[in-house]
């Protein structure tokens, strides 16, 4: 589903494109849009893969976040230092029934991110850190 | 106000919104003066006046309109005419304690005290201004009381009719020389001598070009640098560490004076930073990190975005004696990384090392500037471990330490990726560990 949030400007592109050639019949234009049809297939594939390399593992302790596939990062944050969490579900997410969570501690650099989830796991992880969260608070 | 340890509500000092207009204030004494002495015309400044007055006005009606006292273990500030605000700070969660005072302040015996809470925003208690004589004992008093001592039993000692503004015996650790001051900071910024030492010389040579380049963005630049260079003279002249009994204590300054005390629970990194030209002379400067940002438009502008700097200019071996005084069981031993990250950072790569010990990490960086960085680890927010493809391509990995304060974080760069994955695992359960246990403060 992720997909589509690369492949429909694409698809948007690729279309107006074909109709500018049709009107016109030039040639360019009819080269751009295999062009956009090549970058968009390949823009699919790649996606593809980083959407794969999404996850997040609920631990004892923290919670483990991964995403990336050129740069592979992984986040270890411990339920402790949770300042809040944000549940937030853009226009297009919305349209799909997703949502995206994303954790703050106290330093600025954390990056925990967890998007494209389901709206009702969205919000039971959410309580679920929320809950663990008050019960291993620590201060700064 | 004078009556022993505050119990009630207070006002501020009646001076404060003098000391706060500032160089306002300055500025409009001058035509009072020359009103004064008749070389104007009444009429000719009866705009100005009406605009003092208006202004003279807002202050008193803000200073009435301000009030503070503690309650319980909160300190509480209430202001405002139009738009009421009560603030409520609790005293356990204070970060730090400062003491300013500005240069007008010191011409009329009042300080400032300034409370850092941890938060980003409007995190800032702020009692300005306060009579000098009181600022000290009340200090005490609100670091006693942060500390977690009774309230009756905190107010008995310190009475504020103590002629000796701190009775309790603090041992110096450092200072600093004046000359060695200087020097520190023009070989720190040696490429700005450099400029204006070309200046002048240009100057000299041809005024005319050299005036015109100037006359633009130039003379801005020139100014905002040597207003760089100025603050931080200003901000580090003769600062003293002494050892206290509630953490380090630190005061100094030229023409704005502070004085800060720095608990040592608090202390989210400590960095010692090596300049090019420091390392011959083998100086180094002892910067702590400290949650608790001071972004707001009416800080003391020296501190603005900076880390709390400990020593401005000193030996290694003095900031190293400070560093195992903030952090006890330091790592002795750091590893450098394997060779082959030549190939991916081949002039970093033997500045880059990192070690740890049960309790704290300690990374090296930087091939000009040296920087060594500790980090408690029961202050260690969240970890990151970060492969890029050319890391990938060499099994390397770089682990990030991320803390609660502005610019100290704590990285081991580029290591083996076996390694990085151990590091990450042992750290999570040693920053586990050190959160469990009670923190001392």
């Amino acid at each position: 589903m992720r997909r589509l949030e690369v492949g429909a400007p694409a698809l948007l592109v690729l279309a107006g494109l074909a109709v500018a050639g049709a009107l016109t019949g030039s040639a360019a234009a009819y080269g751009f849009a295999v062009g956009a049809l090549v970058a968009g297939a390949i823009a699919w594939g790649i996606v593809g893969r980083r959407f794969g390399s999404w996850g997040y593992a609920e631990r004892e302790d923290d919670l483990l976040v991964r995403r990336g596939v050129m740069f592979a990062r992984l986040s270890v944050v411990p339920y402790g230092r949770m300042q809040f969490i944000d549940v937030t579900a853009g226009p297009l997410e919305r349209s799909f029934g997703l949502a995206t969570v994303r954790l703050h501690t106290a330093a600025a650099a954390t990056d925990a991110r967890i998007p494209g989830l389901e709206r009702e796991e969205a919000a039971r992880l959410r309580d679920r850190l929320a809950e663990l969260g008050e019960a291993q608070a620590a201060g700064l | 106000m004078s009556s022993g340890p505050p119990e009630g509500w207070h006002r501020l000092h009646p001076l404060s919104p003098v000391v706060r207009g500032g160089r306002l204030t300055i500025a409009f004494t001058i035509p009072l003066i020359l009103i004064a002495f008749g070389s104007e015309k009444l009429s000719n400044e009866a705009f100005q006046l009406a605009i003092i007055g208006v202004l003279a006005l807002a202050g008193v009606v803000s200073w009435l309109v301000t009030r503070w006292r503690i309650e319980d273990d909160d300190l509480r500030i209430e202001t405002g005419l139009l738009r009421r605000q009560s603030l409520r700070f609790p005293l356990a969660q204070v970060q730090a304690i400062d003491v300013v005072r500005p240069g007008l302040a010191r011409m009329f015996r009042v300080a400032e005290l300034r409370l850092r809470m941890a938060g980003s925003s409007g995190g800032t208690a702020r009692l300005a201004y306060v009579a000098e004589h009181e600022v000290e004992p009340l200090r005490d008093q609100l670091l006693a009381l942060a500390r977690g001592a009774r309230h009756d039993e905190a107010a008995t000692p310190a009475p504020s009719t103590d002629e000796k503004p701190e009775p309790q015996a603090e041992h110096v650790l450092a200072t600093v020389p004046t000359g060695r001051l200087v020097a520190s900071v023009l070989l720190e910024n040696w490429w700005l001598v450099v400029v204006l030492v070309g200046l002048i010389v240009g100057l000299a040579v041809s005024p005319h070009t050299v005036g015109r380049a100037l006359r633009g963005a130039g003379l801005v630049w020139a100014l905002s640098m040597v207003t760089f260079v100025w603050r931080r003279f200003n901000q580090q002249y003769r600062l003293t560490v002494s050892d206290g009994p509630d953490g380090l204590h630190l005061r100094g300054g030229l023409i704005a004076l502070t004085a800060e005390v720095i608990r040592p629970g608090r202390v989210q990194a400590v960095r010692l930073v090596e300049p090019l030209l420091w390392r011959p002379l083998g100086w180094c400067r002892l910067e702590v990190d400290i949650a608790g940002r001071q972004r707001r438009k009416g800080e003391g502008e020296a501190q603005r975005g900076q880390l709390h700097v400990l020593v401005p200019v000193g030996t290694r071996a003095l900031g190293m004696e400070l560093v195992d005084r903030l952090l006890p069981d330091r790592p002795r031993e750091l590893s450098p990384p394997p060779r082959r990250v030549f190939w991916k950072s081949p002039f970093r790569y033997r500045a880059l090392s990192w070690g740890r010990s049960d309790t704290v990490v300690a990374t090296t960086s930087g091939r000009l500037r040296r920087v060594t960085c500790w980090v408690p680890l029961e202050k260690t927010q969240s970890l990151r471990h970060v492969q890029g493809p050319v890391q990938r391509r060499l099994r390397l990995a770089s682990v990030h330490v991320d803390t609660a304060g502005r610019s100290a974080h704590a990285t081991l760069r580029d290591r083996d990726a076996t390694e990085a994955k151990q590091a990450l695992a042992d750290l999570t359960d040693l920053a586990r560990v050190a959160r469990r246990r009670p923190a001392v403060t």
